[in-house]
């Protein structure tokens, strides 16, 4: 069951900046927060998140419990090229995420590229 | 004076009754009437911070509630059960079948003759056509199934049947909305007719719309129901806590969502 969910331009033309966003569900707890029967929720945060493109790694964090549940990440990336993004995670507990997602560039003044 | 004769004492007893229920049909007919009339009403979100107005109306990607839905969505696909059937299976596509659904509950279940709300009715549907072992209510399934059928009725305007069989459901309902409860001794009209648009210590007062359910609350930090969040007002005045899917719930939601009849569904809503 997939637990993460992203977003891309719909449509990314070669040169073009866009951006990547993931929305990740986790509960990321801080490790300071105490149940409804007092007693302490262990510390579980993402500690390493990367996303490849054609297994070459093009952005990586390393969350900490400064982070809130369900965190979403942003960032930018140059189009270059096609190919999968790759997103893997590892919370405290060892629990590992994953995501594959297609990119498609087209190329830039090609016509085959759709009109938007 | 002359003494009446029995018969006579009977019949006048009767006739004071006929009356009496008489005036309670009046009474139960001009109660319906509007508190706040139809062109008044305003959804939750517009007695809500900036802040908390951002959060719902920014995008639906980033939505507190994205997961609740994605999550829907995937059960909705999900075989479950001894029927081997997936929601999907009957339902086919959500957007087709259950196009305005979510509008018209609570409604009453003709099998049963119950009140069923919208959870209700993905309950018992789970349980008897899907022979699956059941959600309980306020899981994160349910919560997320519900949450599912209503992005079907994004935006339709909530129209419920308050006649018929529902009736007698409606009248309790509204009975229980008028009458004081708790040791606060408040009762729901007292702040959500009267007092709308005020403040309650740091909160403005809201009418109490229930057209964005199940909800996103920022105090819970997670998706609610509407009978969960009937519950948190219900401790707020200090009354006493019916069971978990007591009638009055239901009765009481029925009322609410007459009362809300014509405003627009939100889907996904957070609240704070």
């Amino acid at each position: 069951m997939s637990n993460a969910r992203i977003q891309l331009p719909p449509r990314i033309v070669e040169g073009d900046v866009f951006k990547v966003r993931l929305l990740i569900n986790h509960p990321m707890d801080s490790g300071f927060l105490r149940d409804i029967n007092g007693v302490l929720i262990k510390r579980n945060v993402i500690r390493h998140l990367t996303c490849t493109l054609n297994n070459q790694e093009i952005f990586r964090a390393e969350p900490t419990t400064g982070i809130a549940a369900n965190p979403l990440f942003e960032f930018h990336l140059r189009a270059v090229k096609s190919g999968e993004m790759y997103f893997r995670w590892v919370d405290d507990k060892a629990n590992i995420g994953e995501l594959r997602h297609p990119l498609t560039v087209l190329l830039a003044n090609s016509s085959s590229a759709p009109k938007p | 004076m002359k003494r009446l004769p029995k018969s006579s004492f009977a019949s006048t007893v009767l006739m004071v009754l006929g009356l009496l229920s008489l005036g309670g049909l009046i009474n139960t007919a001009s109660a319906q009437q509007r508190n706040i009339p139809l062109d008044q009403l305003k959804s939750g979100l517009a007695y809500s911070s900036d802040e908390v107005r951002g959060l719902q109306l920014d995008d639906d990607f980033s939505s507190l509630s994205a997961h609740g839905i994605d999550k829907g969505a995937q059960l909705w696909k999900q075989v479950a059960g001894s029927s081997n059937k997936s929601c999907e299976s009957c339902h086919g596509e959500v957007t087709q079948s259950m196009k305005g659904a979510s509008t018209r509950y609570p409604a009453i279940d003709k099998a049963t003759g119950k009140l069923f709300n919208l959870e209700d009715r993905i309950r018992s549907c789970r349980q008897k056509n899907q022979k699956a072992p059941n959600w309980a209510l306020e899981s994160d399934e349910l919560l997320a199934m519900s949450l599912h059928v209503n992005t079907a009725s994004k935006g339709m305007p909530i129209q419920v049947k308050i006649d018929g069989p529902a009736k007698k459901h409606f009248d309790a309902g509204e009975k229980l909305y008028m009458a004081r409860q708790g040791q606060l001794n408040l009762s729901c009209t007292q702040c959500h007719d009267q007092h709308y648009g005020r403040r309650l210590f740091n909160d403005k007062l809201s009418q109490g719309q229930p057209n964005a359910y199940p909800i996103y609350r920022l105090d819970w930090q997670y998706l609610a129901s509407l009978e969960r969040r009937l519950r948190f007002c219900y401790s707020s005045v200090r009354a006493e806590l019916p069971a978990w899917g007591h009638v009055d719930m239901r009765n009481i939601e029925l009322y609410l969502k007459w009362r809300a009849e014509g405003l627009p569904l939100e889907v996904p809503a957070v609240r704070k």
